[in-house]
């Protein structure tokens, strides 16, 4: 492709990504302090975890080892080992290490 | 008889470890139970710390795998800062090494999910790209230099991550189709949002992260997915507040 | 030069609570007599979102307290010149009306383990913890207050009281005390002591802040009482009552209720305000 068919191509792509794009401003106006209460609650979970001052009198600090129960939404989901198809990326001899100590 | 913090520390996430000598009771007695509160303090907070970090790992797991698991995480990985909103960055790569888990190969994807999320949460404010800051000379587009907004995360994964996070997620979703997802995390105003990229998109959206042109992001983005359709990438990109404004002297 | 002007001296006399980001809205709308919010300084170290929007509409209505948890100013190394940075980064745009740290440690090596840590109180650890002190004080340009912890154990190797090895800190490097009732209700029951006699022992005078939160009860190996602090609970009675006591040697001061976990509905943690306001009101 010559410069002058790639600047083209590129600004009729720009072009038809600006078709249905609203302008932000009707937004802003309509926009509430939504910094007070996220989408996902009162609790806002996607802050992450915090500090602590506090101590607990939850008992749970023995205990080295860990053996896998069937529980939570994984035993839902039934997935082939390569999803698309192709070599997934990654780790793969990693995951023949055994259990950490 | 004296205590250092070395030695302090040595039986804090060690349940084995003897309780250190010179630690007494107001009658003189050895501490006991004493330091136990702390290795408790210790522990169960990072544990608690982890499961809020990671809900979608949590979900998928369950409680009760979860909370083994964090066990043996926070011991080998103890936090490297103060800012415990960012701790369990190695979580992705622990999952991903133990044995009894490599037939949910998915898990590490989702864990870097969660985290990248949360890193989206604490991104700096910015101004989002105003579509109509695009309408110029047609010529000067490919030349553009479009960056995405601090708090923009890309993830690829060979696995249905969208598909992953929305079943886990949201009530009534459908489970997970077996394809290769690349997700999107974009945070309009203050709650990031993933968001289910067009094939091609993360590579195109990695390039501008670079600092390539519109022109050259292209080209990567076509070398990566053949059938890449830039309108697509740049529709979804723009509707999602994913990149910032031109406007270079605005700042919040 | 430290900065004794005042800037950072004045959490008014009245009742604070310790923020949460799930009340932003009910304590906007009807924060009853609370004056003041006391955040963690760690929590307020990212770049941006939403944590830092609601600190900035917040601070414009309340005085701010900022309550590090990660300096580890009792630790056998010198603050964390990084750390220092972001803390002197977040008061610098803040402005908040006081900083406050504990006697405690909580890193070791690169290691921060998310819990406030005890130390031996010898002469050797006073004169460490007074040079971390100078050396906060000197970063962020202010006087800061140094909290009393709660103690479950001691070090055998102790030579001095906890009361005065926090007087001859203040003394030393002219620092303020962050008076926590409630960890001397623990540390007295926990270590066998008068809670009064540690109070009337306190150096009132430098005391700029005081704190009440509630405890847990468990029992030691040999089952004597284990108070746990874990401000998982409304504030006991003996506590209130230490207050009080607390106020009438010291005059009034700014009182913080702290309730961290299993963090309850705005209105109960504002009636906890509430009583902390009606023991305030008659010492005025």
């Amino acid at each position: 492709m010559s410069s002058t068919m790639k600047t083209v191509a590129i600004a009729s792509a720009v072009a038809a990504a600006l078709v249905g794009q609203t302008t932000t401003v009707a937004e802003a106006a309509a926009k509430e302090k939504c910094y007070g209460v996220s989408l996902a609650g009162a609790n806002d979970c996607a802050a992450g975890p915090g500090t602590t001052c506090a101590g607990t009198s939850t008992v749970d600090y023995q205990g080295n080892a860990w053996t896998l129960v069937d529980a939570g939404t994984c035993m839902e989901i039934e997935l082939p080992e390569m999803a698309d198809g192709t070599p997934r990326e990654g780790s793969l001899e990693e995951l023949d290490r055994d259990l950490p100590a | 008889m004296t205590v250092t913090e070395a030695q302090f520390r040595e039986a804090l996430l060690d349940p084995d470890a003897p309780v250190p000598a010179g630690l007494v009771s107001a009658t003189g007695a050895p501490a006991g139970a004493r330091y136990s509160v702390y290795r408790n303090n210790v522990t169960v907070s990072l544990c608690q710390a982890l499961a809020t970090a990671f809900p979608l790992v949590a979900k998928l797991l369950g409680p009760e795998n979860f909370a083994g698991l964090s066990k043996l995480y926070v011991r080998q990985h103890p936090p490297t800062s103060q800012l415990m909103m960012f701790y369990g960055t190695e979580f992705p790569e622990f999952l991903g090494g133990i044995a009894s888990l490599a037939h949910l190969g998915y898990l590490p994807d989702c864990a870097r999910l969660d985290l990248a999320l949360r890193q989206s949460y604490h991104a700096a404010d910015g101004v989002a790209l105003d579509p109509a800051e695009l309408q110029m000379d047609p010529a000067l587009l490919a030349g553009l230099r479009l960056a995405p907004a601090p708090a923009t995360r890309v993830l690829r994964s060979s696995w249905p991550l969208f598909d992953l996070w929305r079943y886990n997620t949201e009530a009534g979703a459908p489970k997970p189709r077996a394809v290769a997802q690349d997700v999107l995390i974009t945070r309009p105003e203050f709650d990031p949002v993933p968001v289910l990229l067009p094939a091609g998109a993360a590579a195109w959206l990695d390039a501008l992260a670079r600092g390539m042109t519109l022109g050259e992001a292209n080209d990567a983005a076509l070398r990566d997915t053949a059938d890449f359709d830039l309108s697509a990438a740049l529709s979804t990109a723009l509707q999602t507040k994913s990149l910032s404004t031109l406007k270079k002297d605005k700042t919040l | 030069m430290l900065d004794t002007s005042g800037r950072y001296d004045h959490l008014p006399d009245a009742p604070g609570v310790g923020y949460k980001p799930q009340h932003f809205t009910d304590l906007m709308r009807d924060p009853g007599p609370v004056a003041w919010l006391e955040i963690h300084a760690e929590n307020y170290m990212g770049d941006g979102g939403r944590p830092l929007a609601q600190l900035r509409a917040l601070s414009e209505i309340f005085a701010i307290s900022v309550h590090g948890v990660g300096l580890s100013i009792g630790g056998e190394a010198r603050p964390d010149p990084d750390h220092l940075a972001r803390l002197r980064h977040l008061t610098g745009w803040l402005k908040p009306s006081s900083f406050s740290e504990h006697l405690a440690w909580s890193t070791h090596g690169a290691e921060f383990m998310n819990d406030l840590l005890p130390l031996p109180y010898t002469g050797a650890t006073l004169t460490r913890v007074a040079a971390h002190i100078d050396e906060v004080q000197s970063a962020l340009g202010c006087r800061m207050l140094l909290e009393n912890p709660s103690s479950y154990l001691a070090f055998a190797e102790s030579t001095w009281s906890e009361t005065d090895f926090l007087k001859e800190l203040a003394k030393r490097t002219g620092c303020g005390l962050l008076l926590d009732i409630n960890n001397v209700f623990i540390s007295a029951t926990n270590l066998g002591y008068s809670p009064r006699e540690y109070i009337d022992a306190f150096p009132l005078d430098a005391v700029g802040e005081m704190h009440v939160g509630g405890h847990d009860e468990d029992k030691d190996d040999d089952g004597g009482p284990l108070l746990i602090d874990s401000h998982a609970k409304p504030v006991v009675d003996p506590v209130w009552a230490l207050l009080r006591h607390t106020l009438a040697a010291s005059g009034p001061k700014p009182v913080l209720v702290e309730w961290d976990n299993d963090v309850p509905d705005w209105p109960v943690l504002r009636d906890e305000a509430r009583r902390a306001s009606d023991i305030l009101q008659p010492a005025e």
